[in-house]
């Protein structure tokens, strides 16, 4: 497993900022995917870390900024993928990546040099007492005029939802241009982590995202693991697997109840959503947490399931059936799939240029999964199979990626279980020693790649940089709508499978 | 797909009966013992939100509401601190999460919840709720998306969920308290016409939790809107939140005014 240090750009120094992009450029052309991009302050230096995930690992390239610079050449006219990531860090750290190509606040709304920023620049104000608060002005102003309508959707919405908005634009017979405003429940996860100790720290990673609660304590816990040079022990690397896999089975049925309600499909839903009780019932059953809480830790998992391994293997195989029934009848009815193909199509050329994460990706024929490219805890030995890919990147295929994705995690349930009921009574865990360094961690979630990665000084984090596959797969709502933005729009939604949570964080 | 129900009743009958599972959760926790004097020094730096800390009175409590259930507290030190267990977690004051209680807060609670109950007075036989996320991890909408799967059902005990605030009669709110939220959440909040009850579900909108301590939230909501039941819980499980919303409306036997009519969260229960 390769992961290189930073600034191990193959050992060439690069010329600052625009040496970046087109290094960034060059490697992504030789087949290296985009994985997202970070900064952190050193005295009066910005440091821009890009992330590249290559076969078999991530490398990491870093460039420093001269010092005060409050500036540098923006990376999104040479890397794409790169735009949401470039406005994250105006909005956070104050610094201007001239040329980008549309610099709207993003996740925390500001203004301006001065404006507190929670790693201001040399010169601006860091956060008040009383916190920093958004500052509404900053935001583009609605579009409005002859023949333009803004159809605003949130931050409350119908139902049980997430706090996001999106403004639908509609210029009379054009496709309509869709603004998503995330910053509503920006909580300041990133900023958080500072000065915590790796034990807290998993704490907080496992809220980042709840959704993916076992997918973010396992990548930022990699990336401890990578510091301490530790591995877990065989035990804990399966159990990892249960939880993991638990976790991916409870999202995908919800995505599936979801495609169902906005179908109008009552029984449907209804059914897949029991499902997904039981499902959340036995990793309940087996940590104390519906949510797989409290059970990766530094250095191992904190216990075994409460729940013996062949008592795993019963209750999952029995819902596996339960499951792959409904998948079928659902996958059967004529009117249900109509609503889903060529809705909201992502074509392939674009989901690999943007390299989109986790079934979103796949769908459209780009077939990048960390347990497969880039092994971690069980997968290494485990038999996962062939990863699920569609080509038709339509709500349709989403959803037959996640059903395929479905039967192949309660198989990998079935195979951890076994090896964990045949293993010899021994250690769940190693300690994992505070040692001072930086690496990175990943694992596939549910909505595909969370990357942590952590910097340990003194004992305690000193920067940690969480992205969840949900920031990442987001902006690609904005090129999705081919047909009718407004009928198509739940459904577009659900197959995305993402969390605001995670991409305001 | 019109094959219905095939595994047979899958319904709770909570809570006209008893539920195994309901009884089961492992909860925020719990003192089992009183904590000795001068304990403070040893037990600082044991929880990670800072829910065990000692109060202007020098006694040192355990504030349930900054609780996000990671089970340090009863691993260190197994006898001052447990799980608690079962649903009935809610309270109708911040102070009554905070254990042990203080004796005005005891005195105050009954009152509390009276005023409550003849408030709600109207709401007893059918509910609309509205939920508003101020910034939860997006657990609690699965957690509250969940009361009407067919398993818990709520629309056979007349709780319906609405769109509209002006048609809401209970709000329930997730999240630590994001000020891109404050804003949003006080719209929706004047919005529903009176009598309206506001439930705080889950530790983050109780408290805070891990981010009570952040540049971008309040700390919980109880600073943005007045929160009438608060819900511990990271995330509390469906039946908690049912459990929180009978409370609200005056729907649970029992009058002790805590929850269910027992010291939820005092000493060993
Ligand atoms: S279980 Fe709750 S009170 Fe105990 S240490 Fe953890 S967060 Fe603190």
């Amino acid at each position: 497993m390769r992961s290189a240090g930073p600034a191990a750009a193959g050992g060439r120094a690069l010329a600052g900022a625009a040496g970046l992009a087109a290094e960034l450029a060059a490697r992504i052309g030789a087949g290296a995917r985009f994985a997202g991009l970070m900064a952190a302050r050193r005295e009066d230096r910005l440091l821009l870390s890009a992330h590249l995930a290559v076969p078999g690992g991530m490398e990491t390239v870093e460039v420093a900024l001269p010092s005060g610079a409050a500036s540098y050449p923006a990376l999104t006219p040479a890397v794409g993928a790169a735009f949401w990531y470039e406005r994250q860090i105006h909005d956070l750290f104050g610094v201007v990546p001239a040329g980008h190509p549309r610099l709207e606040p993003l996740i925390l709304p500001a203004h301006g040099e001065a404006a507190p920023r929670p790693w201001p620049g040399p010169g601006a104000a860091g956060p008040e007492p009383g916190g920093i608060w958004p500052d509404e002005h900053s935001l583009p102003r609605r579009v409005m005029g002859a023949g333009l309508f803004t159809i605003p959707h949130g931050p409350v919405r119908s139902g049980v939802t997430e706090s996001v908005e999106y403004l639908i634009e509609t210029p009379g017979e054009d496709i309509p241009h869709l603004n998503m405003r995330v910053f509503y429940k920006h909580r300041g996860v990133e900023k958080r982590f500072e000065g915590m100790t790796a034990g807290d720290g998993v704490l907080l990673a496992e809220r980042a995202e709840g959704v993916a609660s076992v997918a973010h304590a396992l990548a930022f816990c990699h990336a401890i693991e990578r510091i301490a040079g530790v591995t877990v022990p065989r035990p804990a690397a399966l159990v990892r697997v249960l939880h993991a896999e638990l976790e991916r089975i409870a999202a995908h049925l919800d995505a599936g109840a979801r495609l169902a309600e906005a179908a109008g499909l009552a029984v449907a839903t209804a059914r897949l959503a029991a499902h997904k009780e039981r499902v959340l019932r036995l990793a309940g059953q087996m940590c104390g947490s519906r949510f797989g809480r409290g059970v990766v830790v530094p250095g191992g998992v904190a216990a075994l399931p409460r729940l013996g391994p062949a008592e795993v293997r019963a209750q999952a195989g029995a819902l596996e059936q339960a499951v792959s029934a409904d998948a079928r009848a659902l996958m059967g009815t004529a009117s249900f799939l109509d609503r889903l193909r060529d809705t909201g199509p992502l074509r392939p050329e674009r989901a690999r240029e943007h390299g989109a994460l986790g079934p979103v990706g796949r769908a459209s024929g780009f077939a990048d999964d960390a347990r497969l490219a880039r092994p971690y805890d069980g997968y290494l030995a485990l038999r996962a199979g062939e990863p699920a890919v569609e080509a038709s990147g339509d709500a349709l295929a989403r959803l037959r990626v996640r059903w395929h994705e479905v039967g192949q995690s309660f198989r990998l349930v079935g195979q951890a279980a076994g090896e964990l009921a045949r293993l010899p009574a021994g250690p769940v865990r190693v300690t994992c020693p505070a040692g001072d360094g930086r690496a990175v961690g990943w694992a596939e979630a549910p909505a595909g790649e969370v990357l942590y990665d952590v910097r340990m000084t003194g004992g305690v984090i000193e920067r940690c940089w969480p992205r969840s596959p949900s920031f990442h797969n987001l902006v690609l709502l904005h090129e999705v709508f081919a047909g009718d933005i407004l009928t198509d729009f739940p459904f577009i939604e659900a197959s995305f499978g993402l969390s605001a949570a995670g991409v305001a964080l | 797909m019109l094959r219905g129900l095939r595994d047979g009743v899958v319904t709770t009958r909570w809570p006209g009966r008893p539920d195994g599972y309901s009884d089961a959760w492992r909860g925020p926790a719990v003192l089992t013992a009183p904590l000795p004097a001068g304990a403070a020094g040893d037990l600082a730096g044991i929880c990670p939100t800072g829910a065990i800390r000692p109060g202007p009175d020098g006694v040192v409590r355990l504030d349930r509401g900054r609780c996000i259930l990671c089970g340090r507290c009863a691993e260190r030190r197994p006898a001052e601190f447990g799980w608690s267990r079962g649903s009935a977690a809610a309270v109708v004051s911040r102070e009554a999460l905070v254990v042990p209680v203080t004796a005005e807060t005891e005195r105050s609670v009954g009152q509390v919840r009276a005023a409550l109950r003849a408030r709600t007075a109207a709401l007893r036989r059918s509910v609309h709720v509205r939920h508003v996320d101020a910034g939860s991890d997006g657990s609690e909408e699965q957690e509250i998306a969940a009361l009407l799967n067919p398993v818990y059902d709520v629309h056979r005990l007349g709780i319906f969920f609405t769109a509209s605030p002006r048609h809401a009669d209970v709000l329930l709110v997730t999240g630590a308290g994001a000020h891109g939220m404050a804003e949003p959440l006080r719209r929706t909040w004047e919005g529903m016409p009176d009598p309206k009850v506001v439930i705080a579900v889950g530790t983050d909108a109780c408290g805070g939790g891990l981010l009570a301590d952040s540049y971008a939230t309040s700390g919980g909501i109880g600073s943005v809107i007045d929160v009438d039941v608060w819900l511990p819980g990271s995330p509390p499980p469906p039946f908690a939140i049912l459990h929180a919303l009978l409370l609200a409306i005056g729907r649970l036997p029992g009058g002790s005014g805590y929850g269910s009519g027992e010291r939820a969260g005092g000493m060993a229960q």
